[in-house]
């Protein structure tokens, strides 16, 4: 089924493409083999080790790093250079600058590990890189921005596909918030140590401002990019609503920004912020399930592919996902909702199952839909992916039902009275009770991971499988599978 | 001219600008307004920027991301009043580049930690929770008996400074300082007396239990000793709070 046309390889610049691809398979096994080993930590402590680098506090930026920015974000230049490519029908414009956002943004990822677990951090959730980094950073996505928008300025179609709003839509928006929740006075020019311009309620305000809207732009508005493209790409469909695709766009990109506040109910911050931030997240529920009707549906017609198909199961499990934690966001916005969930698990399960369950399994969809086609070549083994499908539902199961029952419990018990009205629990009594949870989502996290490992022995025979085939090419034809 | 969603898709530039209206409003809208309204951080005496020592006690708290699991913000329910004190004020991060308010308890809030515990229970704590907490879950952090590095804490508080911190730099900025903290806190806010400061407070408080040396612990309690103790909530009338929110 992957037979792909020669001549694409000619016609479009696949090169760093198939490098970011590498990159994101790579970061996603580092990332979630973190991931694992901090939330081994919290419910093992002694693999802390007393060693400084790897304890928590400082192992956790390194997860959420290497995930969201080194597989999510190599995944997202991987996709973004290959639709727009063949969306446009143009060759990717830009030269130099192309290698130059490769090699940037993989020492941007590597730099702030390696800060992190040396104990410089900005102290500002999936913002923590310093400022030398995030000026790279500035640099490296103004040239992403160059050439994308190079590129869709040399198409050959006179429409932009809606793949490419959406990508647009995410490189100026973290464009945007990376600048403004960056800003901070250097303690001098040879030390990476800073300290953010604003402060208290204001810095939080920009700082949540910029956390939602990295989930928001970075990881959704991106990856509906990447699902207008290979859903319908897929199933052999066209987009079930053209219409519903204009709306979900501009109301996902206008509302979006306005909900971080839904991170600050009850505190300092001042009331009509957090409500404006409430009133939105509950209306963003609309042009959430509005796209992830349009990307369901659009296997309308082609529902058994789901049967023998496990690259579009990924992508149709995705889009479940989506919808589930988009409903679960907006819920979780009600202040009284929020009374009890925040500073919870709760909040960990619901990123995880839009970070894992979305995000996760519609890259692994697109990914498995682009090795072959990149390769020149049929994926190595379908029943591999398979096998990476069903570790990676388990997983993500285990995950969010463990987050969970600990979340709610610990909610509840933080605010349970006894009959003379004093506190029911000690704090570490909500620890204690945590302990089997804990250990089960790590046990969810290992099999996400395993799965992500079979993913990665599939990619490099797939690769394999390519490179030794483009060596006999011309005097025999690739092999029926 | 009719407008019509065509228009936005065969114009690269044309989407481009639509695009960043469309995600510029809410940041504006939300953000701008908290630096021009004057309510938004309440007006309370008592509250101070931290001393030198205090403040690279801050330093080592991002730098170990005890961000991560402990959260700096309480809020005004029953049960967060009786288990970690009065709901946290603007006006008590106002110092705070960055703020630390944080978003997950997998450790108890510590809003208002400073003067709950002893600083020998703090230096055990550290060094070993299990020691004085049997079921907790947090690192041990010995490496916190190791010397502070202050040699550059007048440059730490100069980049404070920058970012609107009072720290004194002149006569005149000290005379200021006077007149809103007094005197006593006045000089420990001087940019060119911080290290003499830094040593003369570990000295004094004793932190870590070793007056020899001037640990990153004596640095770290010093800061959590302070946490929540700046504002007297005795002093100040809830309905006076309550219009700030």
């Amino acid at each position: 089924m992957a037979a792909s046309n020669p001549a694409a390889a000619e016609q479009y610049d696949y090169e760093y493409i198939k490098k970011f691809t590498v990159m994101a398979i790579v970061w996603a096994v580092v990332g979630m083999a973190v991931g694992v080993y901090i939330a081994s930590e919290l419910a093992w402590p002694f693999l802390n080790f007393d060693i400084p680098y790897i304890t928590f506090g400082r192992f956790r930026p390194v997860h959420t790093g290497a995930v969201i920015f080194g597989f999510g974000g190599s995944a997202l230049f991987a996709t973004s250079y290959y639709v727009v490519q063949r969306t446009c029908q143009a060759r990717l414009w830009g030269g130099g600058l192309i290698p130059f956002t490769f090699w940037g943004w993989q020492a941007i990822i590597v730099l702030a590990a390696l800060s992190y677990v040396t104990g410089y951090s900005q102290g500002r959730e999936y913002a923590e890189m310093e400022w030398p980094i995030d000026l790279l950073i500035e640099v490296v996505w103004v040239a992403y921005l160059a050439i994308f928008v190079g590129t869709l300025m040399k198409r050959k179609q006179p429409h932009i596909y809606v793949a490419n709003w959406f990508y647009v839509s995410f490189i100026l928006a973290t464009a945007l918030l990376h600048t403004f929740n960056n800003i901070a006075v250097p303690v001098g020019l040879f030390t990476l140590k800073s300290y953010s311009l604003f402060s208290g309620a204001q810095d939080a305000m920009t700082q949540w401002w910029y956390g939602h809207n990295a989930v928001g732009f970075f990881l959704t508005a991106a990856f509906l990019g990447m699902m207008y493209y290979f859903v319908p790409k897929h199933a052999g469909r066209p987009v079930y609503s053209y219409r519903l695709s204009i709306v979900h766009f501009w109301a996902l990109s206008f509302m979006y920004m306005w909900v971080g506040t839904h991170h600050l109910h009850w505190t300092a911050l001042p009331d009509w912020a957090s409500t404006l931030g409430a009133t939105f997240s509950i209306m963003l529920l609309l042009p959430s399930w509005g796209g992830m009707i349009n990307g369901i549906m659009t296997l309308s017609g082609a529902w058994d592919k789901l049967r023998t198909d496990y690259v579009m199961r990924f992508m149709i499990v995705a889009l479940s996902f989506y919808g589930m934690s988009t409903f679960e966001g907006p819920l979780m916005s009600l202040k009284d909702v929020n009374a009890l969930s925040h500073y919870t698990d709760w909040t960990v399960g619901h990123v995880h199952s839009g970070a894992l369950g979305w995000v996760a399994m519609i890259s692994f969809g697109s990914l498995y839909h682009m090795l072959p086609r990149l390769w020149n070549t049929r994926l190595y083994s379908e029943k591999l992916v398979g096998v990476h499908f069903w570790l990676a539902t388990v997983g993500v199961l285990l995950y969010i039902v463990a987050m969970w029952i600990s979340g709610i419990s610990q909610g509840l018990m933080w605010r349970a009275f006894d009959d003379f009205g004093n506190l029911q629990y000690s704090f570490v009594e909500s620890v204690e009770a945590m302990h089997p949870f804990y250990a089960m989502r790590a046990i969810g996290g290992m099999f996400f991971l395993s799965g992500m490992c079979v993913m990665a022995y599939n990619a490099y025979m797939t690769i394999r499988q390519g490179a030794r085939e483009a060596g006999v090419a011309g005097r025999t034809a690739p092999a029926a599978a | 001219m009719k407008f019509t969603h065509e228009i936005l898709e065969t114009n690269a530039g044309i989407l481009l600008i639509a695009t960043m209206v469309a995600i510029s409003v809410g940041g504006l809208v939300e953000i701008a307004p908290l630096f021009l309204i004057d309510d938004t951080v309440e007006k309370v005496d008592g509250v101070r920027p931290y001393t030198p020592l205090e403040s690279r006690g801050r330093d080592i708290y991002i730098r170990e991301g005890c961000y991560t699991c402990h959260s700096q913000m309480i809020r005004p329910f029953r049960d967060e009043q009786l288990r970690y004190g009065h709901y946290s004020l603007a006006a008590e991060s106002k110092y705070d580049h960055p703020f630390q308010w944080g978003s997950k308890r997998t450790g108890p809030d510590l809003a208002r930690v400073g003067g709950k515990y002893s600083n020998e229970w703090h230096v055990q704590h550290l060094i070993q929770p299990k020691s004085v907490v049997p079921e907790s879950v947090m690192p041990n952090y010995p490496w916190l008996m190791s010397p502070l590095d202050y040699s550059d804490v007048a440059a730490r508080l100069r980049a404070l400074r920058t970012t609107g911190v009072p720290y004194s730099n002149s006569t005149a900025e000290y005379e200021a300082n006077v007149k809103e903290f007094g005197t006593e806190v006045a000089e420990t806010l001087r940019i060119d007396r911080a290290q003499a400061n830094l040593v003369a407070q570990a000295q004094a408080g004793n932190y870590d239990g070793d007056r020899t040396s001037v640990t990153e612990m004596d640095a770290l309690v010093a800061y959590l000793q302070v946490l929540g103790t700046m504002v007297d909530f005795s002093k100040v009338k809830p309905e006076d709070l309550v219009k700030y929110r």
